[in-house]
């Protein structure tokens, strides 16, 4: 057990290495540096000499292998330094603070999203050929088809412009919540629906389902003791990378509805070509998605003891 | 003996012979995916048709009729350069189905081979294969699309290759899992005992027995990649103006939802039908193969 997560996390750190070095070379590859970056959106020209002390400054003009080898040895001491778009604040500060925008929304989402999609999944199960069931039929098709910025924009139109219910962006107040998550929720209502109502119908088939209704056991409590419990496993393998997924921030979601969270600040650092900022959150994604897996691995060999992490042969 | 080998010959084409009709039985019998089929079949030789059936040119603007709603000379009306949005919409077709199709085809000629290579060989090329998988899939995969679009430059083939450099990755691990439980089968097994070569098995056994999976894989892949294209567009990474992609116009318009909302509802609708169409189309493709999956989207 402890071999097996010591190898993993020891692969871990081979991951993040190869990441950030995949994300050093693209991100020097395109053209242009932070100053540009800033200049253009100022609509001035800085001039040549200043552009030239502030390279140096931030140690730009030094050979890209050198500037790496000089990132890699700062961030062994989680020192990531400032952000060159906002020179008073630093990265670790910034994604501090916005990720705890990105974190309500994602953990919200989590919340609403398992509800309703794991409620329709049970739904569906217990009751086939309902009206619950092609309900949940229904509202996953939509979930698959919609894109979450084009549900956004709809449910804009519809409850900002025509009824004027709701404000179209901002992050202040319950009213402002309701939106994104539902816009959020599409996927993670999709997986769940689908993998709820797919695990409890394979589960119903087992033959101690079948020795519990012999025994003369209640509908209920065959539902919810014998198949629900031993069909949430298999929903944790869809459910670890999901939550992952989400606590990182969305691109779209976040722009959409001006939220200040990590992915809408992910997307301004590539325009002003903020380079400290681009690496530390790819490589803290990464981090959060492959722990995510992890854990994943870890809760699974936990709820079901026919697992085994450790190859047997 | 000699009549027994002709008899297996002639039931196995035979068999071959069907199970083409077969699947266009099965596949008629989903109405749904059969509906989406038709519907996928219009929307191709719209897209294709495109510049004879645009009423107006989707690049050239009239200044007199800007920001105009829907109305009888323009049916979904004009943006703020005064283009129409029907002729815009028609060429986005073109983007958008091309985009789904050539990435998927790239995608398929990288990972195949790759996968069936690492499956077959086995030892040190596939233990190197399997770490640039796990490293490549250990990326998020909006953010490495994003990296790699900004890093190449927005436009139709840096986006195609794009998607083959992220995409790849499920098709050769699908692959490379399919010829690993081939290895071990029986007619596998009896193939190489009567002496036949492994370029022999390859052609014969295993692309014909690998196909199944991986023509599933890029029916589904296939609305993937618009959506994807559809995103990336919509953060200005994809197409770049003036061609006109239906995610590009809904992301430069979302601005003006208050005062001009045909311009970003129309092509909404397309997208999300289009979709719509191209995964219904797909999971009739799966059931018609009889492939097992729980993971369905209606049954």
């Amino acid at each position: 057990m402890l071999r097996f997560v010591l190898s993993r996390i020891a692969g871990l750190v081979g991951v993040l290495f190869i990441v950030s070095v995949i994300t050093f070379g693209l991100m020097h590859s395109v053209p242009g540096g932070p100053f540009d970056a800033r200049a253009l959106e100022k609509q001035q020209l800085v001039p040549e000499n200043i552009k030239r002390q502030l390279n140096e400054k931030y140690g730009l003009n030094a050979p890209v292998w050198k500037q790496y080898t000089l990132f890699v040895r700062n961030a062994v001491f989680l020192d990531f330094g400032y952000s060159m778009a906002y020179p008073n604040r630093t990265v670790v500060g910034i994604l501090k603070e916005q990720w705890s925008y990105s974190l309500q929304l994602g953990l919200l989402t989590l919340l609403f999203s398992t509800a309703v999609g794991v409620g329709l999944g049970i739904a569906s199960a217990v009751k086939p050929n309902s009206i619950l069931d092609y309900l949940g039929t229904g509202v996953s098709i939509l979930c698959l088809v919609m894109p979450s910025f084009v549900f956004a924009i709809l449910l804009q139109v519809v409850f900002s412009v025509w009824l004027g219910w709701l404000p179209t962006g901002g992050w202040s107040s319950p009213r402002h919540l309701i939106m994104p998550v539902l816009a959020n929720s599409l996927a993670p209502i999709l997986v769940l629906q689908r993998y709820t109502r797919a695990s409890m119908r394979d589960t119903m088939k087992a033959n101690y389902v079948r020795t519990a209704r012999a025994k003369g056991l209640s509908k209920n409590r065959i539902m919810f003791i014998h198949v629900f419990k031993n069909a949430l496993t298999p929903l944790l393998t869809v459910g670890g990378p999901l939550a992952a997924g989400l606590i990182v921030g969305s691109f779209f979601v976040e722009s959409i509805f001006r939220i200040p969270g990590i992915g809408f600040y992910f997307v301004s650092a590539i325009g002003s070509r903020d380079y400290p900022m681009i690496m530390v959150t790819t490589l803290v994604w990464t981090l959060i998605i492959s722990l995510a897996y992890l854990i994943t691995d870890l809760l699974y060999a936990l709820v079901d003891p026919r697992v085994t992490l450790v190859r047997e042969d | 003996m000699a009549m027994n080998a002709t008899a297996i010959e002639r039931i196995s084409t035979k068999a071959r012979a069907i199970s083409l009709r077969l699947f266009w039985r099965r596949f008629c019998r989903n109405k749904l995916a059969l509906i989406a089929f038709w519907f996928i079949i219009a929307e191709v030789i719209v897209a294709v048709a495109a510049p004879y059936i645009a009423p107006y040119d989707p690049y050239k603007g009239d200044f007199l009729a800007t920001w105009e709603t829907p109305n009888r000379l323009h049916w979904l009306g004009t943006d703020d350069l005064g283009r129409d949005v029907l002729s815009r919409l028609l060429y986005g077709a073109r983007i958008s189905i091309s985009v789904g199709i050539l990435s998927q085809v790239a995608i398929a000629v990288v990972g195949v081979p790759i996968g069936a290579l690492s499956g077959l060989k086995g030892g040190r090329l596939d233990y190197v294969i399997m770490r640039v998988i796990d490293v490549l899939s250990s990326l998020p995969t909006i953010c490495f699309y994003i990296l790699l679009m900004v890093a190449l430059g927005a436009g139709f083939w840096n986006l195609i290759l794009a998607m083959t450099l992220t995409g790849w990755i499920g098709i050769a691990r699908l692959v490379r899992g399919q010829v690993l439980s081939l290895k071990k089968t029986d007619f596998i097994r009896a193939s190489r005992a009567m002496g036949g070569g492994t370029r022999y098995i390859i052609k014969k056994h295993i692309l014909s027995n690998v196909m199944t999976p991986v023509i599933v894989s890029i029916a589904i892949g296939i609305p993937g990649a618009m959506f994807a294209e559809a995103g990336l567009s919509f953060l200005g990474l994809g197409i770049p103006a003036p061609r006109a992609s239906w995610g590009q116009m809904i992301g430069i318009y979302q601005a003006y939802i208050r005062t001009a909302w045909h311009l970003t509802v129309f092509p909404s609708i397309v997208l999300a039908l289009t979709m719509l169409a191209w995964f219904l189309f797909a999971d009739g493709i799966r059931d018609a193969l009889d492939t097992n999956s729980s993971f369905s989207i209606v049954d």
